[in-house]
Parts: C-alpha cells; sequence; structure tokens
C-alpha cells in the first residue's frame, strides 16, 4: 500500500521538495539532465510498466507518448489534466496536495520524452489549496535548478506553468480542456485530429491525468516490471481508489490493482453500522451501477470489474447501503449530467434533460406507466451519437440503475414514493 | 474601470502564456476583475477585460457565461457553496442544505437581506472522502455536522 503517489503521505510536510528528494526524487529528471537515459528507454519501461491512463480511459500512457512526433521541431506541449471533477472522485487533489514534485518530474520527463519544451497543468478553480501547494513546488523546483530553459547546463529546457478552470465538468474531456487552456468556452473538438497532431495552440498536445504523470517517476526509479508486477495481468501497478459514499472511513486508498472489493471495503471500515451494502459504483459516476453480489465477487482491476459489467474509470468506489433510494440517487446523477452539458450535440444537450425531467415526475409523483422504457429510449438515442464521452457518461448509469433495481422505480411510478424506508 | 492592481495580477498570467496568445488568461482575468467588483460581473466589465486582452468582446462573454464561477448579478460578500452530489447526497447534504436555508432565512442561490452571505447548491467539488463538505473562498470545509454548519455561519456572521 502507497508505493507510489502516496509514497510520502505519512511523513512531515510530504509536499516539500526536501522530503521529495530524501526519498529519491528527481533522481529520474537528474538522470536525463546528464544524459543518462534516453526518450525510447523511457517509453519502453512505460510500456512494459502496464501504466495505463489513470484519469478514467486507461489508455496505455508509453502508447500515448509514443504518438507524438517527437523529431520534428515545432513546438510540443504536455499538459497535465487536473480538472476533477467527476463525482466521486478525489484523488488528483491529494496528490497536488502531498506530493506536488511527483507531478512535476512526471510532467518534466514527459516534456523530455516528448520533445515538448513547455507544460500546462490544468487545475480545477476550486481547488486552491491544491494550486497554492503546486505553485509553492513549483516555485522550489525552479530554485532548485530543475526547470528553465537549458537546464543545468544540458541541452534539455522545460517550462512549467499552472492554469486554472473555472467550474466546467466537461473541461476534464482533453480537447475541451485544450480549448479552455486556450481561453474559450469547454467544448469538445471533433476527432480525429488528436491532440497529438494538432492540440494546443494547433501544436502537437499530449493531455495525461495528475496520478497518471506523479506515477512516472516511482515507475522509472525502480523499474517498469516492477510496477507492472505489483498488480495483475492488464492492469498493471498500484493504483489510488476514493473510496466515498456509506462506508465508516471515506479515504484514498492506494493499493495494487487486483484486489477484492472486499478488501478494499475493509479497508474503508466496511459498511456504516447496522447495515448492508446495496449497491456500488466502482469508478466514478459515469459507470455502471453493480448490485452487491456483483460488487462482491469482483476485483479492483480493468478486466474484473468489465466482466462485472461496469469500468474501473478513475477508481472512484461509490458505495451505497440499504438506506439507499436509487430512484433519488439516478435522478441526482441525472441532473449533474444535464447541468453539466456543455450543449453542443443536440443527443447530449436535450436527452440529458429528458432524462432528468423524466426521473424528476418520477420522483414528484407523476410517473407515468411508459416511463422506464422512456428513459431506456432516450438512453440509447444519447450513447455512442455525441462528440465526447458525456453524452455515454449520461446514458450509462440510467440503463444500469434501471436494469439492477428495476423493482425500485417501477414502486416509485406506482405509489408516487420510495420503497426504500428512510431512504438518504 | 480595471484598476492598476487588476492589470498587473493579470499580466501574471498572461506571462504563461506564448506571445499573442494573451486571451488563455481571460479566465482569470475576469474572476480578478469580478473579485474587485464586490463578486459580479457586469457586460461593461467583460468588454474592457476583452479589450484588455485584445480579444473579441462576444468571446470573453462566452466564457463568462458557460463557466459556473461568475456571476452576472449582485452577490453576496460569502458565497457558501455546498457540495450536493452523489457522496455528499449519501452523507447528508440534503439535510445540510435545510438546515442552511432556515439558518440564513433564504432560499439557496438568494443573496441574504444584508448582502452577507448566499447558499448556492453545486455539484462535484472533488473532496468526496470528506463528504459532506463545502466551500467558502478558497477554503473547503468537510465532514460537516450541523454543529459545524452553525459555527462556519455565526463566524460569517460576525464577519470574520
Amino acid at each position: 500500500m502507497n508505493e507510489v503517489c502516496f509514497k510520502n503521505i505519512d511523513k512531515k510536510e510530504p509536499w516539500s521538495l526536501s522530503t521529495y528528494e530524501a526519498s529519491g526524487g528527481y533522481s529520474v529528471w537528474r538522470k536525463i539532465l546528464k544524459g543518462e537515459l534516453s526518450p525510447e528507454n523511457i517509453i519502453d519501461e512505460l510500456k512494459a510498466s502496464g501504466l495505463r491512463g489513470r484519469g478514467g480511459a486507461g489508455f496505455p500512457t508509453g502508447l500515448k507518448w509514443s504518438f507524438m512526433p517527437r523529431n520534428s521541431d515545432i513546438q510540443k506541449y504536455v499538459v497535465c489534466n487536473s480538472d476533477e471533477g467527476e463525482p466521486g472522485t478525489c484523488k488528483d487533489r491529494d496528490i497536488l496536495r502531498f506530493n506536488p514534485h511527483s507531478v512535476i518530474e512526471g510532467m518534466a520527463i514527459g516534456g523530455y520524452v516528448m520533445k515538448a519544451s513547455v507544460g500546462y497543468n490544468y487545475i480545477r478553480g476550486e481547488f486552491m489549496e491544491p494550486f497554492y501547494r503546486f505553485e509553492a513546488a513549483l516555485k522550489e523546483a525552479y530554485k532548485t535548478g530543475l526547470l528553465g530553459k537549458n537546464i543545468s547546463g544540458s541541452s534539455v529546457s522545460f517550462d512549467l506553468y499552472t492554469h486554472l478552470g473555472a467550474g466546467a465538468y466537461i473541461c476534464g474531456e482533453e480537447t475541451a480542456l485544450i480549448e479552455s487552456l486556450e481561453g474559450k468556452k469547454g467544448q469538445p473538438r471533433f476527432k480525429p485530429p488528436f491532440p497529438a497532431n494538432v492540440g494546443l495552440y494547433g501544436k502537437p498536445t499530449t493531455v495525461n491525468n495528475t496520478e497518471s504523470f506523479a506515477s512516472v517517476p516511482e515507475i522509472l526509479a525502480k523499474g517498469g516490471k516492477w510496477f507492472h508486477d505489483l498488480g495483475v495481468k492488464n492492469s498493471g501497478g498500484c493504483k489510488l481508489f476514493s473510496v466515498t459514499g456509506h462506508v465508516k472511513r471515506p479515504a484514498n486508498f492506494e493499493v495494487p490493482m487486483g484486489i477484492p472489493f472486499k478488501d478494499l471495503l475493509d479497508m474503508a471500515g466496511g459498511i456504516r453500522d447496522g447495515r448492508k451494502l446495496k449497491a456500488v459504483i466502482p469508478g466514478g459516476s459515469s459507470t455502471p451501477v453493480l448490485t452487491a453480489d456483483e460488487a462482491l465477487a469482483m476485483n479492483m482491476d480493468y478486466d474484473s470489474i468489465e466482466n462485472a459489467g461496469s469500468m474501473l474509470g478513475a477508481g472512484s468506489v461509490i458505495v451505497m447501503d440499504d438506506s439507499t433510494c436509487m430512484v433519488k440517487t439516478l435522478t441526482r446523477l441525472a441532473h449533474f449530467y444535464y447541468d453539466e452539458s456543455c450543449g453542443q450535440c443536440t443527443p447530449c444537450r436535450e436527452g440529458t434533460g429528458w432524462l432528468y425531467r423524466i426521473l424528476k415526475r418520477i420522483m414528484d409523483g407523476d410517473g407515468k406507466s411508459g416511463d422506464l422504457d422512456l428513459l431506456n429510449n432516450v438512453g440509447s438515442n444519447i450513447l455512442g451519437n455525441t462528440i465526447c464521452a458525456l453524452g455515454d457518461a449520461a446514458a450509462m448509469p440510467v440503463e444500469s440503475f434501471l436494469r439492477n433495481f428495476s423493482e425500485e422505480f417501477e414502486y416509485y411510478i406506482e405509489n408516487g414514493k420510495s420503497m426504500v424506508k428512510d431512504n438518504v | 474601470m480595471i484598476s492598476n492592481k487588476a492589470k498587473k495580477e493579470i499580466n501574471s498570467w498572461v506571462e504563461k502564456y506564448p506571445e499573442g496568445r494573451q486571451s488563455s488568461a481571460v479566465m482569470e482575468a475576469l474572476k480578478i476583475v469580478q473579485s474587485e467588483n464586490g463578486n459580479s460581473l457586469t457586460t461593461e466589465l467583460i468588454q474592457e477585460v476583452a479589450d484588455y486582452l485584445d480579444m473579441p468582446g462576444i468571446a470573453a462573454q462566452e466564457v463568462a457565461t458557460f463557466y459556473e464561477n461568475y456571476n452576472h448579478s449582485p452577490m453576496a460578500k460569502n458565497v457558501i457553496r455546498v457540495c450536493h452530489n452523489i457522496s455528499c447526497m449519501l452523507n447528508g447534504s440534503d439535510e445540510l442544505i435545510t438546515h442552511l436555508e432556515s439558518k440564513t432565512g433564504v432560499k439557496t442561490g438568494e443573496v441574504t437581506q444584508d448582502g452577507n452571505i448566499c447558499v448556492k447548491k453545486v455539484e462535484c467539488l472533488g473532496a468526496c472522502v470528506g463528504a459532506p463538505m463545502l466551500q467558502i473562498d478558497d477554503k473547503y470545509y468537510e465532514h460537516l455536522t450541523l454543529e459545524k454548519v452553525d459555527a462556519i455561519i455565526d463566524g460569517l456572521k460576525e464577519g470574520k
């Protein structure tokens, strides 16, 4: 536990440069500056590590970095996605607060590998404490001569800046984030072209999640194989899981991929006293909900969660006990997507509104007998028909809630009230 | 009018972006100007920001209306942003919001008569392990109870 991003979490001032360096921090970066590590070598190690994008999509990081046209002379950018906003997810906030230097080193390494001399860390506008921490760490890194132009007399240059958001979930989508960095509305772009060809200011750009960048230095220090072997097949390494909801001790846990869900639940103290597990959303609000039995049988890795019928996503485990009204919970989520749809694609802009209004009328006691079919119909008309994944993210919970807990929805429509006593 | 102090602060953001890409700083520029103007923006101020960053007024207007953190009507001195998304909801944020409404005497989104407090329901603030939680200015308040919320509100009323 706590072997990579949370390595120093229990130390005094874990965010300081001295703590980071005392545990081997910046050793990889210093090797690079001395010319002892080639970009090819780094990409090979990352591929061997099995590190997959920690923001939710799970795309192999080494492969992503190899897509950049690093031999061309034009300006390129690396961007860190710290626009953490997926309901249930709060791991990047803790990385920024407690281990900001790992993000800086990971981004600098990325800049070196992809021949990008400039990086931006896009931090969501509400994360002011993490922003100040990260800025302080940046200052330390510059002061120590770890960033800048021709660093320590090498031919390597890397300048890193923070950019703050202003409240829009959609900016977590990488092309919306790029638009936002350019000072525009955060509306996703058509792909292709992908950011590796046309990204920030029209230049090749790679966007990675905070946890992905933060994992890179330790992977390279200890070797890709070391990281890979912490986890299981197709899910190398360890990962941060935010365990929230009806557990006794909600927290972020950095644990090896593939640990049983049951063990993770135990680490969080288990379900509240006198209650029983009812449902679990394993990867953040956009991933399908599972029943207690499905969750208890799964392990926390990409394949196992997929086999259980959901997705690992950002590793945001939302635990619900038997006091939870699933109609109310889905209505809450539907409102979120309705609120956060950027309005660009009609199926999402209109569809999320339909989903919310139908659920709201069920909650208000005005549900009609055809409403569940209508919900499924609206959902399936959004799925796959939008530029970005927000539409799918809005539709998937609906389908899974209705499939797994249909009797609760039917009861609500028939009786105008929840079948769950003392529901939250 | 954008003050010189605000301009200086805006410039420190402009410096982060390549030459000619100063409009990347518009989000921060709008925040800086908003905070100088009692927590809200006007069409004129948005135009001034656009002029200062040499971008079309409509482009700045789009940004100012797309993102959540800009206010377009007079706003309270203290905005209490309560998360009511899933993890907070499962931990009693609804009860917290009802309590805040009765404590302040206004509904969410409205400003108290003395202009001191506005309670807003907001989407996930990314502190789910601390649910239920709320934000005032730069600060997050986590693991809230009704008593803790009372103490926070009383502090604001005393002008802390």
